[in-house]
């Protein structure tokens, strides 16, 4: 599967300060505070994931790899240390500051692919450029070459629930571009997947890394995780392996 | 702000069931609180205008026998009121708008062919007005010129306008009072009328009472009619005509029987005191509805806001800033309720429009208040946003991660 996709920077991201890292971690930590407990889901992490990189995190559940998701994507905020996504410190931004960073700098794709089931593909793939202001026109003609880039051109006036598992994961991959991400983030991408439309899923993830994008995926999946360039496994809150392959 | 509405738009299309049953909430209450005052303020109307059938808030008086013995007359003696009685109390008076005098017996009349017994009325001018009898297109009542020149002209109810003519035009036609000719120069406008002293208006009619008086030779009236000012108490008016006859008549001023009133104004006093008690339990009940209706709505508001919380929780993972999930959420409920409380108003007027004519005559003719529409729809309207407002904040200040997962 070709994508005919050439990146074509919508909003100006600037370089990153250090160096050509995208992200960058310094002791991490992240405790949840239940009122009785406290639970140190992540212990001290020290991360760098330069442009370009395709690193898969693995680790066994409750090792704190979703915790690391959700930080990097800047859906949650670190309890401690210092983190920088595309040059800029996320680490005590506002909501609506982590917001813009969500909509512009990160593209999330799910492992229940969390599309609004009422609205068709199309418009679930312009949802993050709505947001983003982006006018309709632009939108619309956008949304249709992202589709078609996944194959799906002939699928954007479909629900999501007249796709198939494997369709609405592209969909969810074509809206995690919509805005010209500097990261895609996948949870788990094939886990609810079958194995063929996993596998399809997996080499667009691989046209994707070829086109120069950066991917962090989470996830069990042994074959997936063989793809990428580097593999950090993480285990108790701690980076337990880094490995580029 | 067109983005906006765009969304909205798509998630109410997009969830006929959940918009459907809001609207139905609104609506629902709205038709409900509307048409049980559009009644309440149809009946109160009907009421009124039924009472003022009989007079404008009028005192009827009465001559009768004497109960109490005065300046060495004794009681039991019949007290006889002429036209200048009338005129002394006119004069005499305090907070008198007007008075009138009333000559009354039953009549001959012939017309054609026919002949009926009629109850015939001599009366001023003025009597028109106090007791509400509007003269039909095309005719007047009886005028100061008929009374200057006793002259025989007569005004005619609307059922004896039939009972003669038919469907013909009457107004200048002669009929015969006894022998004399009288030419007719109005007819009754039909009037809603619930009481009345000798016999209903619509079969009656009226001829000056000074020609009354030429043609009969009647010296005391058989009754007189009294309009106190706006605003004056009645029972003052009342007794201050009863002196004012008293002292002509000699009879104690404190002798009600020799001169009786019916008052008519309290009629309109317990009226206004029934109708304040009925609006009373109508805005009781309204109130009841809103509560339940503010509690559906609220209901569905509240299941549409967990409902939505995954929706929400994605749309915040997409770059959505809490502003504009509440914006959204806010519009979406206005618009709600603006369709809600409209249908609810139109419906309202459509029941109103298709009410039985035959009923008017007791409960009146319901009218619909847009103000009253309005405001319910917008109360429940309000119920809705309290009720779905705070959950939906809650919702759009969870992290986006466990909004998801719910």
């Amino acid at each position: 599967m070709s994508l005919g996709l050439t990146k074509t920077k919508t909003n100006g991201v600037p370089a990153a300060s250090n160096g050509s890292s995208i992200i960058h971690m310094d002791a991490i930590r992240k405790v949840y505070d239940t009122g009785k407990v406290k639970v140190e889901a992540l212990k001290g992490i020290d991360l760098a994931i330069g442009n370009g990189e395709f690193v898969a995190i693995v680790g066994p559940s409750g090792s704190g790899k979703s915790t690391l998701m959700n930080l990097i994507g800047c859906l949650d905020t670190p309890t401690d240390g210092r983190y920088e996504l595309a040059g800029e410190h996320v680490s005590d931004l506002t909501r609506d500051q982590l917001a813009d960073i969500r909509n512009r700098r990160v593209g999330f794709i799910f492992q229940n692919f969390n599309l609004l089931p009422h609205i068709s593909a199309s418009e679930n793939v312009e949802m993050p450029m709505l947001f983003g202001g982006l006018p309709v026109r632009e939108r619309r003609e956008r949304a249709r070459t992202l589709l078609e880039a996944v194959g799906l051109g002939d699928r954007t006036e479909h629900k999501p629930t007249e796709l198939s598992g494997g369709q609405m994961q592209r969909v969810a991959i074509a809206r995690a571009l919509a805005m010209e991400p500097a990261i895609l983030l996948a949870d788990e991408p094939t886990g609810n997947l079958d194995s063929s439309s996993g596998g399809d899923i997996m080499t667009l993830f691989n046209d994707l890394w070829n086109q120069g994008r950066t991917l962090v995926i989470i996830t069990h999946d042994q074959a997936l995780a063989t793809r990428a360039s580097r593999i950090v496994e993480i285990h108790d809150g701690r980076i337990t392996r880094d490995e580029r392959q | 702000m067109k983005d906006v509405f765009r969304q909205v738009g798509r998630d109410m299309r997009s969830q006929k069931l959940r918009t459907f049953l809001t609207v139905f909430g609104i609506v629902w209450g709205t038709v409900a609180i509307s048409l049980l005052l559009a009644f309440g303020t149809g009946m109160h109307k009907q009421m009124i205008k039924n009472t003022a059938g009989l007079g404008d808030r009028i005192i009827i008086g009465w001559p009768g026998l004497t109960s109490m013995p005065y300046e060495g007359l004794g009681k039991g003696r019949r007290i006889r009121l002429s036209e200048e009685d009338i005129d002394h109390a006119r004069l005499e008076t305090k907070g008198l708008r007007a008075i009138s005098s009333e000559y009354s017996n039953n009549m001959r009349i012939v017309y054609g062919t026919k002949t009926m017994a009629v109850d015939i009325s001599g009366v001023s001018p003025v009597f028109g007005e106090m007791r509400n009898m509007i003269p039909d297109w095309g005719g007047r009542f009886i005028n100061d010129l008929d009374m200057e020149h006793n002259r025989r002209t007569a005004f005619i109810g609307n059922q004896l306008k039939k009972d003669l003519f038919g469907e013909d035009d009457a107004i200048g036609k002669l009929v015969l009072v006894n022998g004399s000719p009288f030419q007719i120069v109005g007819v009754l406008k039909e009037k809603s009328q619930d009481s009345s002293y000798s016999g209903r208006d619509h079969s009656k009619m009226m001829i000056p009472s000074t020609t009354y008086r030429a043609l009969t030779g009647e010296k005391y009236v058989d009754n007189f009619i009294a309009q106190p000012v706006r605003g004056t108490d009645s029972k003052i008016v009342m007794d201050s005509l009863r002196a004012a006859m008293s002292e002509r008549q000699r009879f104690s001023p404190e002798d009600k029987e020799a001169l009786s009133f019916w008052d008519t104004t309290e009629q309109f006093k317990f009226f206004d005191l029934f109708m304040l008690s009925f609006n009373t339990f109508l805005g009781i009940i309204g109130c009841l509805t809103l509560i339940v209706g503010g509690i559906g709505v609220s209901n569905i508001m509240n299941v549409v806001v967990e409902e939505r919380t995954r929706e929400i929780g994605i749309k915040m993972a997409l770059g959505a800033r809490q502003k504009s999930i509440m914006t959204q959420f806010l519009i979406e409920t206005m618009i709600v309720t603006g369709i809600g409380g409209a249908i609810g108003f139109a419906i309202s007027i459509t029941i109103c429009a298709f009410f039985p004519e035959q009923a008017v005559e007791f409960v009146g003719m319901p009218r619909v208040s847009p103000l009253v529409a309005l405001l319910t729809a917008s109360a429940l309207g309000i119920v809705g946003l309290v009720a779905g407002y705070f959950p939906a904040r809650e919702a759009s200040r969870l992290d986006p991660v466990v909004a998801m997962k719910l």
